[in-house]
């Protein structure tokens, strides 16, 4: 009887599941497959302050134009204020007000952005020649002897300002650079000393572009115009152009945010890269529509970020139950292998697994160290979390000094989940000995690979975000493999000496 | 490595986890009866109350300050055995064989101090064997007197039989020798041997190492087949006697033979493993499958006994009266 209605049960997952797929497929115009549309950058710059019960005016600088990307859409949701896009050109500004508002205030700014290649040759009218710079007496010799030792080796704008970056970023600086970087930042000296060669230039500031990051801050660059054409420059490595990626937000005018009537003012940036098509953004915005109260992308997309992790743990969680009820594989902890998984997705796998060895083993050593202290079971984990921690920072630091990785995701491996590995694999070697340990370890370690080559299919990640219905169907699945009652495979191994049995 | 065909398996009946988990172990013991025999402590009381002899328990320590009086009562020269009352699989079993002043002989011949012995128990209370790591309590009992019966069986260890019981029957028996690869331990996966038991006579079937068939002992070379439990319906009663004791319809029965009490129950298990069945050269399914499909189930142990004796003994008709 239970049987049957657990068959019932799968049944109406698998159904439901697909037919709200194939109605949301139809009816939305979602695609099955992914990449088999243009991709759209979604962009939200979230600035918060606190109001003090004044009028507020917020006035947040917007991009127009940015080079290689093309807006197709912006939007703003802010309850209670009211918003309006004023000025234009270079200078457009979302404006924010409200006659009287308190406590902390969030406003959102969201725009839209495909690829879109930059056509050339486009000219410009050449701004006013710069103001004269005024220095203090010594840094003003110092200025003027960079131009000339820049200006030896150059012959037009671009060269004289990559000669200049080049002075200004040596390692071993020259007393001239050294002395003017201790009064201004690299940016605004560089607009300087170009100016006080004539050269007209301007700080603009933009963000990398990078799927699923979220707090992102500006990053400034400086903008030289040549002749006829303004050229961008980073002033850190001196790269000319706009680098891939790279997405210019503000540019001139006066400063990123003005606001009136609050204090402590913050932008900070999301973005996530979606492959929708143009017809569906349409759809959403005018949400009308009865299926797509499922689709994810209603969320904050700070918020959509973690949930296109979390939407594939339910892949994961199939893959450990196929490997622990099927296959018969051991691990240590039943879910650990998927959090070790979804690690690696954020880590990419080779770097993820030389620090999943590196903590565990390291870990290990000293928590046999530990084991000489006689310490109560939750002080030992304890000290365990904080060992790891420490290793971490010290692995993440380690890395960005060698320069081979911009440092770990500090929150891409789960620490508690470390720790107790740690303390559960240190306990086994005592009681069991290496050899389980090793059998427990690499069961975990293939599991997570598993549960990792699943997850990182850009079909199985688009499939799971885009139709989060479908999660119905994996359960329906796991439903399935817990009434599995035949062997495992590891048993056929297990139980091979009764072919010898003697009668 | 060698494989066997799951056909093949299912031909011979072998319980695999998975359908022991869903079948038996899920469908038969209910998961509120499991702290009966998760802590030693409840399993003695209750056997007392049934009846069912145990090791002799000297006293409990509970809380960390009784620990400093505990040399004054282990001073009389005996052996003794300290237990945790939450730990499973031998875990944090320390048996002392004797006393000489003020150190004290584990069974391997080392020597410990005082010192040694109550940080032990301090481990016990602090949960270090416990499931899950909570607070224990630690059992000091009499040790084991090995039945000379299994003199140059056994490497340091007591031997002990492990008996299956499914709603009352007893299905199936091994007995279990500790081996120098498994360090004095009876855990089969850490290298002692396991000999079948004939359910009808107690006799030793076929003995496994390591999932490998041995004929004699691998420290003193003496034959395994050899072996024949005495008293046996005495000891398989006892085993069954449990299951009215924990509730527990699928339960393993970890019962020793001491030299003058006889058998005594070890302690219990409520999700015995699947080695047995190679120890048997037999799968358990049938068996089970035969208990479960028993129309009249108003008997008492011992006719539950002696009809596992026919039913399931391999020398048929020699059963004891």
């Amino acid at each position: 009887m239970h049987r049957v209605s657990l068959y019932w049960i799968v049944g109406l997952l698998i159904l439901t599941g697909l037919s709200l797929a194939w109605l949301r497929h139809n009816q939305m115009q979602i695609p099955f497959k992914p990449g088999s549309d243009t991709g759209v950058w979604l962009i939200e710059a979230r600035v918060s302050f606190t109001a003090s019960q004044r009028p507020v005016l917020a006035s947040l600088s917007i991009p127009k134009m940015p080079p290689g990307f093309r807006i197709f859409n912006e939007q703003a949701a802010s309850p209670g204020y009211g918003f309006s896009i004023v000025g234009q050109e270079e200078n457009r500004r979302a404006e924010w007000s409200r006659r009287t508002a308190e406590g902390s205030q969030t406003l959102y700014y969201k725009i839209q952005l495909t690829r879109h290649p930059e056509k050339t040759g486009k000219l410009h009218d050449p701004p006013a020649s710069p103001d004269t710079v005024y220095w203090q007496p010594p840094e003003a010799t110092a200025a003027l002897a960079i131009i000339e030792t820049a200006g030896a080796t150059s012959s037009t704008p671009e060269s004289l300002t990559r000669e200049i970056i080049k002075i200004l970023t040596t390692s071993e600086k020259e007393q001239n650079a050294a002395l003017l970087l201790t009064e201004y930042r690299q940016e605004i000296l560089l607009t300087r000393l170009l100016a006080e060669a004539g050269i007209p230039s301007r700080v603009v500031q933009g963000i990398f572009l990078e799927d699923g990051r979220r707090n992102q801050s500006l990053v400034p660059m400086v903008e030289v115009f040549t002749g006829n054409q303004w050229i961008l420059f980073n002033p850190v490595t001196g790269q000319q152009g706009v680098p891939e990626n790279f997405l210019v937000w503000h540019r001139g005018g006066p400063s990123l945010l003005d606001l009136s009537g609050g204090s402590s003012a913050r932008v900070s940036f999301s973005m996530i890269f979606q492959s929708i098509p143009a017809l569906e953004m349409a759809r959403i915005q005018s949400s009308s529509n009865g299926f797509s109260f499922l689709s994810m992308h209603h969320l904050p997309l700070d918020q959509q970020g973690i949930f296109k992790l979390l939407l594939l743990i339910p892949m994961g969680a199939l893959v450990v139950t196929f490997m622990r009820i099927i296959i018969g594989v051991r691990t240590s902890g039943t879910f650990m292998p998927v959090l070790i998984g979804m690690a690696f997705l954020q880590t990419s796998l080779v770097p993820g697994l030389i620090y999943f060895l590196a903590i565990v083993g390291t870990g290990l050593l000293l928590r046999s160290y530990l084991s000489y202290l006689n310490l109560l079971l939750v002080a030992r984990i304890a000290t365990i979390v904080i060992i790891v921690i420490t290793l971490i920072t010290l692995a993440s630091l380690m890395a960005i000094r060698l320069g081979f990785h911009t440092g770990m995701p500090v929150t891409a491996f789960p620490l508690i989940i470390i720790a107790w590995t740690i303390e559960r694999m240190s306990i086994l070697w005592e009681e069991e000995g290496m050899r389980e340990v090793m059998v427990q370890g690499t069961g975990s370690l293939v599991v997570a690979l598993c549960a990792y080559a699943f997850m990182r299919q850009p079909i199985i990640a688009h499939l799971s975000f885009n139709f989060p219905e479908l999660n119905l169907i994996i359960a329906a699945l796991i439903l399935l493999l817990g009434q599995y009652t035949g062997y495992r495979l590891f048993e056929l191994h297990r139980f091979a000496a009764m072919k010898d049995r003697t009668p | 490595m060698s494989w066997i065909s799951p056909f093949t398996l299912k031909g011979m009946g072998i319980l695999g986890m998975n359908r022991r988990n869903h079948a038996f172990v899920a469908r038969y013991n209910p998961r509120c009866h499991y702290p009966l025999v998760d802590n030693k402590l409840k399993t003695k009381q209750l056997a007392s109350a049934y009846g069912v002899p145990t090791p002799t328990l000297r006293f409990i320590v509970s809380a960390q300050h009784e620990v400093r009086h505990v040399n004054k009562q282990l001073q009389n020269g005996e052996g003794f055995a300290i237990k945790p009352a939450k730990g499973s699989g031998g875990k944090g079993i320390l048996v002392i064989s004797g006393s000489r002043g003020n150190s004290f002989i584990k069974s391997s011949g080392r020597r410990l101090d005082e010192r040694d012995i109550q940080r032990h128990i301090s481990n016990i209370l602090a949960g270090l064997y416990s499931l899950g790591g909570t607070p224990d309590t630690a059992l000091i009992e009499d040790i084991i007197q090995m039945d000379p019966l299994f003199e140059g069986y056994s490497h340091q260890g007591i031997p002990d039989i492990r008996v299956i019981v499914f709603q009352g029957y007893p299905v199936m028996a091994m007995l279990r020798l500790a081996t120098e690869a498994s360090d004095g331990k009876a855990n089969l996966h850490q290298g002692a041997v396991g000999v079948g038991l004939d359910m009808a006579t107690g006799k030793g079937l076929r003995a496994l190492q390591f999932g490998k068939p041995v004929l004699l002992h691998p420290d003193t070379r003496k034959p395994l087949d050899s072996i024949t439990i005495p008293d046996w319906k005495h000891l398989l009663t006892l085993a069954s006697r449990c299951y009215e004791m924990t509730g527990l319809g699928y339960i393993g029965a970890d019962i020793v033979l001491d030299r003058n009490r006889g058998p005594l129950m070890l302690e219990l298990n409520a999700r015995p493993g699947l080695a047995i069945q190679m120890t048997n050269g037999e799968g358990l399914l049938q068996r089970l499958t035969a208990i479960e499909t028993l129309t009249c189930n108003n008997r008492n142990i011992d006719e539950r006994v002696s009809w596992a004796m026919e039913s399931f003994g391999k020398t048929k008709g020699t059963t004891l009266p």
